[in-house]
């Protein structure tokens, strides 16, 4: 695999080869595809290595690809205040079981990302600690992101179904 | 009192109109009352959204909404009168919206500002009420996304006519909009 002129794609591929699955820098961003069951040990060699140091989450979001498997994609965008660089780190997990450990423990500010996550699309983020719908309300069924929740659904609290 | 002396009063109050004795004017109490309450809006801004800037605009200087009688926000809606709902509204804030007009005293009056209020707007999906109207009784529509602030002025002038031209029951209390028991949605904070 080739690390397209990234530091932390060279890195990864050095030290922790077997966790990652596929390189590639479509439009010019270096993106690892990982395997889901190390996302941790891949979040901390990133943010602890020195030269690396991608200590800001940028930001945490899924994709759905309904009809292939794994079926969810969720993605990691990092990006170092010392070295100015950024990374995007993927995760598949499987429709079956849209499991992942949560990243909370390395980085504070995606409790609420992967609550969204969660919210919208339903992959559970293992040792999360508070892991609750954040946009939508409790009484709420199903995730609405996610590609097979019908258009026409209405779930209101209040009022006619619409 | 007799029919003779209530005519030699009348006669009195007539000949005294005729002459133009004093200053004074006559009129109905509903206008006075309609009068006073068209120009003494006390508005509760229920701002959500994109909105809530043009809302900025329309009450600040430039357009001010003061003019008409209608740049006061209470921030309690048991204080106003004119609920202005600016911006989306929610499947999840549908509850609040509703339990805040509950908690206005009559006499009161809604406005919808802007499209998403009135119907929506660019959003039907799974998030967003369609309409204000299907939670709430709205007395007046102000399209647009976002309205322009003249747009505002039209629909309050256009409400004004409207309160103006309403009954006031001999009472005082209002019953022409339907009375809501919501159901209130509590839940302990976590």
């Amino acid at each position: 695999m080739e690390d397209h002129g990234s530091a932390a794609l060279r890195s990864l591929l050095e030290v922790l080869p077997d966790t990652v699955l596929e390189t590639h820098a479509r439009l010019g961003d270096a993106t690892a595809c990982v395997d889901p069951t190390r996302i941790l040990t891949v979040l901390r060699h990133l943010r602890d290595e020195p030269g690396l140091e991608f200590d800001m989450l940028m930001d945490l979001c899924a994709v759905d690809f309904l009809g292939s498997e794994p079926r969810f994609e969720v993605v990691y965008h990092l990006y170092s205040l010392a070295h100015k660089h950024r990374v995007r780190i993927k995760a598949r997990v499987p429709e079956a079981a849209p499991e992942i450990d949560s990243a909370v423990s390395l980085y504070p500010g995606a409790n609420w990302m992967e609550r969204e996550v969660f919210d919208l699309y339903g992959v559970r983020f293992t040792d999360h600690p508070d892991l609750r719908r954040l946009l939508l309300y409790e009484e709420f069924e199903g995730h609405p992101l996610r590609k097979d929740y019908a258009k026409e659904k209405r779930q209101p609290l209040v009022g006619p179904g619409n | 009192m007799d029919a003779e002396i209530q005519k030699r009063y009348s006669d009195r109050a007539i000949e005294f109109l005729r002459q133009g004795g004093d200053s004074f004017q006559t009129t109905k109490v509903d206008a006075v009352f309609n009068w006073g309450r068209k120009y003494s809006m006390f508005l509760y801004p229920f701002v959500t959204a994109c909105c809530g800037m043009e809302f900025m605009s329309v009450a600040g200087p430039r357009y001010d909404l003061d003019r008409f009688g209608c740049a006061l926000p209470r921030f309690s809606p048991r204080q106003s009168d004119l609920l202005m709902v600016v911006g989306t509204i929610t499947h999840r804030q549908a509850p609040i919206l509703q339990k805040v007009y509950a908690q206005m005293a009559e006499p009161k009056w809604v406005m919808a500002f802007g499209a998403c209020t009135c119907s929506g707007g660019p959003y039907n999906n799974y998030a967003v009420v369609q309409g204000i109207d299907t939670i709430i009784p709205v007395d007046i529509y102000v399209p647009g996304c976002p309205p322009r602030p003249e747009a505002v002025l039209d629909g309050l002038m256009k409400l004004q006519a409207r309160v103006q031209a309403e009954r006031v029951p001999a009472d005082g209390r209002h019953q022409d909009t339907e009375e809501l028991t919501p159901p209130v949605v509590e839940k302990p904070i976590p």
